[in-house]
């Protein structure tokens, strides 16, 4: 940022651009906002403004119908345990291998990974083979009473999958950076560990820690791939609402595949909101410049 | 009481042999009991070797559960050779698209300082929380026959929806922010000095992006590469909308898998799974090595 001194009070109305040395200006943003405008900004649009044809009325009708209500509410529930899920258990994996040493750490950072690496309908369907009734884990749950393929728990299972990364790597930079000076001061203070932990570590890593829940929500609530085929797909039971899109879509029944879609995207675009406050409040926290 | 305290132990004065050891472990204060730490980090293995990697053996497992002969059948079959050769295909003209917009993104956004830079950054992002389905969903309502460009289309009798232009526009989507939000935070704090140096010297626009940012950033491209590929080849939900599974035809690798599996034909389905499988672990690999060796030349958040 170019600072500008400016007497205090004066209002100064900003330029679009500063004056700048470095060429390419006008060719390199005019081609990212056009290429910005045709293949994002202007197809989703085209989304609000089909559902605006069936009106409040419709779009309400749509999202209350039993079938989609049921839809949405699989989505968004499954997703909030997932996303709690991976907090807890991101946490800990981002702690022990930010905190502890023991053999084979390297490799198995890279391993955490995998679920951004591996395509979702592969993790699907290995996800299913080792929840169904005689798979690797489902033989031995199955016994317990715990059906997981099929079932929502399932749809839940396959969640966690995919969401965990997003927590472990908002958690692991804040943890690595986190000074331990602060640490010692807390403990010749008189502090236990526990306390420590839980008063001066914890607080400082909230914010990343609420990012990581966002984003492993944000992705779990639109994934498709890894959940549809552990999830059996029973209307009102286990069927999640990107799969009622698609059927909507093959039954030909554009508006109503749109109302559930809009729907989907007002919440996800309320949740990136969410993201970039929590990101802001972030940077604050952890006192970097940027 | 005349004995001089000789005595006194010496060792807890002694500064901590600092490069070899790690202060963590020194300093007790700061960490936790033995049995605290090894509960913890067992957990933390069992969760991921449990929930992450079982998956991944799964798949081979069930690949080759009905022998080698039938594994290489599977991949060697007419319907796979074609998806493999469009998946191919769809991420070879996806990628270098949303490399150059990457590029091109990155150096007005980092290079330049102009208003609403933060909100261009964040609408880059967008795609990042679309859902895959509503991904697809948005160009079957433009070029469907119900859309807006559909009827057009079909009287100039070019296919979109239901070909591989669909496909394509449907992966560019997906993969839309990778090389950018690799490249942006790297450029940031690369800053432009490297740059107004090239220039007052009487270097050229074109010099000054060829021979000192491409060279500055290019484990950083490669790295955005990687994770763009990988995800370009395996998309699976809004490649499925547009692709109107037409086998030999429309069906990239990931349908291709779900068209198997649906006719229980498991291990064919897993056959091809483990090579989408092979390409993640190849990723992540290169990834991890990229990590490794050049770990201060790419962004310093690793965020995704």
């Amino acid at each position: 940022m170019t600072a500008l001194s400016v007497a205090p009070g004066s209002t100064v109305i900003k330029p679009l651009k500063h004056r700048s040395v470095m060429p390419g200006f006008g060719l390199s943003l005019g081609f990212t906002i056009f290429y910005l405008s045709l293949i994002v900004l202007i197809p989703l649009a085209g989304v609000f403004l089909k559902t605006a044809d069936l009106g409040w009325q419709g779009i309400w009708n749509v999202v209350t119908s039993p079938r989609v209500d049921a839809a949405l509410r699989l989505s968004f529930g499954a997703a909030a345990i997932a996303a709690t899920l991976n907090a807890i258990f991101g946490l800990l994996i981002a702690w022990v291998f930010v905190r502890y040493d023991f053999f084979g750490k390297k490799l198995l950072d890279a391993t955490i990974d995998l679920p951004f690496a591996l395509p979702t309908a592969v993790a699907g369907i290995a996800l299913t083979a080792l929840y169904s009734g005689n798979g690797w884990v489902g033989q031995y749950l199955e016994p317990l009473g715990i059906k997981v393929a099929f079932t929502p728990l399932g749809v839940v299972v396959a969640m966690t999958f995919i969401g965990l990364p997003f927590v472990v790597r908002t958690v692991q930079p804040v943890l690595e950076e986190a000074e331990k000076e602060l640490e010692e001061a807390a403990a010749s203070l008189g502090a236990t560990r526990w306390q420590t932990v839980t008063r001066v570590i914890l607080p400082a890593i909230l914010p990343a820690l609420m990012t990581g829940y966002a984003l492993s929500f944000a992705r779990a609530v639109g994934e498709y791939g890894s959940v549809i085929f552990i999830a059996g797909n029973l209307p009102m039971k286990s069927e999640i609402a990107p799969l009622l899109i698609i059927i909507k879509l093959e039954e030909f029944d554009y508006a109503g595949a749109t109302a559930v879609a809009a729907t989907m995207l007002v919440i996800s675009f309320v949740m990136l909101l969410i993201i970039n406050l929590l990101q802001a409040w972030s940077r604050t926290r952890s006192g970097a410049k940027k | 009481m005349s004995t001089p305290m000789t005595t006194l132990d010496h060792t807890l004065q002694d500064p901590p042999k600092l490069p070899f050891e790690p202060l963590i472990q020194k300093n007790a204060v700061i960490t936790e009991a033995r049995w605290v730490r090894v509960t913890l980090t067992t957990l933390a293995l069992l969760f991921l070797l449990g929930f992450l990697l079982l998956p991944l053996i799964s798949v081979f497992v069930e690949a080759f559960r009905n022998g080698v002969g039938a594994y290489f059948d599977a991949i060697r079959e007419e319907d796979a050779l074609a998806a493999i050769k469009l998946t191919m295909t769809v991420s070879l003209i996806a990628v270098p698209l949303n490399v150059v917009f990457g590029v091109v993104a990155a150096w007005a956004i980092t290079k330049h300082s102009f208003r609403f830079k933060q909100l261009l950054t964040t609408l880059i992002d967008l795609p990042f929380s679309v859902s895959p389905v509503v991904s697809g969903l948005i160009y079957v309502l433009i070029f469907g026959a119900q859309g807006w460009a559909g009827p057009w289309l079909s009287e100039h009798n070019f296919k979109v929806l239901f070909a591989v232009p669909g496909i394509v526009l449907a992966t560019v989507f997906v993969t839309f922010p990778f090389v950018a939000r690799e490249l942006i935070p790297l450029m940031q704090a690369q800053g432009t000095d490297d740059e107004q140096a090239a220039l007052s010297l009487g270097a050229n626009g074109w010099q000054v992006f060829w021979r000192v940012t491409i060279p500055n950033i290019r484990w950083g491209l490669l790295y955005g590469v990687l994770l763009c590929n990988a995800r370009a080849m395996g998309e699976f939900g809004a490649v499925s909308v547009v692709s109107g599974h037409i086998r030999g035809l429309t069906n990239t690798m990931p349908l291709h898998v779900e068209i198997l599996y649906n006719e229980y034909n498991f291990s064919a389905a897993f056959a091809v799974a483990s090579l989408l499988a092979l390409l993640a672990l190849l990723t992540l690999g290169l990834k991890s090595l990229l990590e490794w060796r050049h770990g201060e030349e790419l962004a310093a958040t690793r965020k995704h």
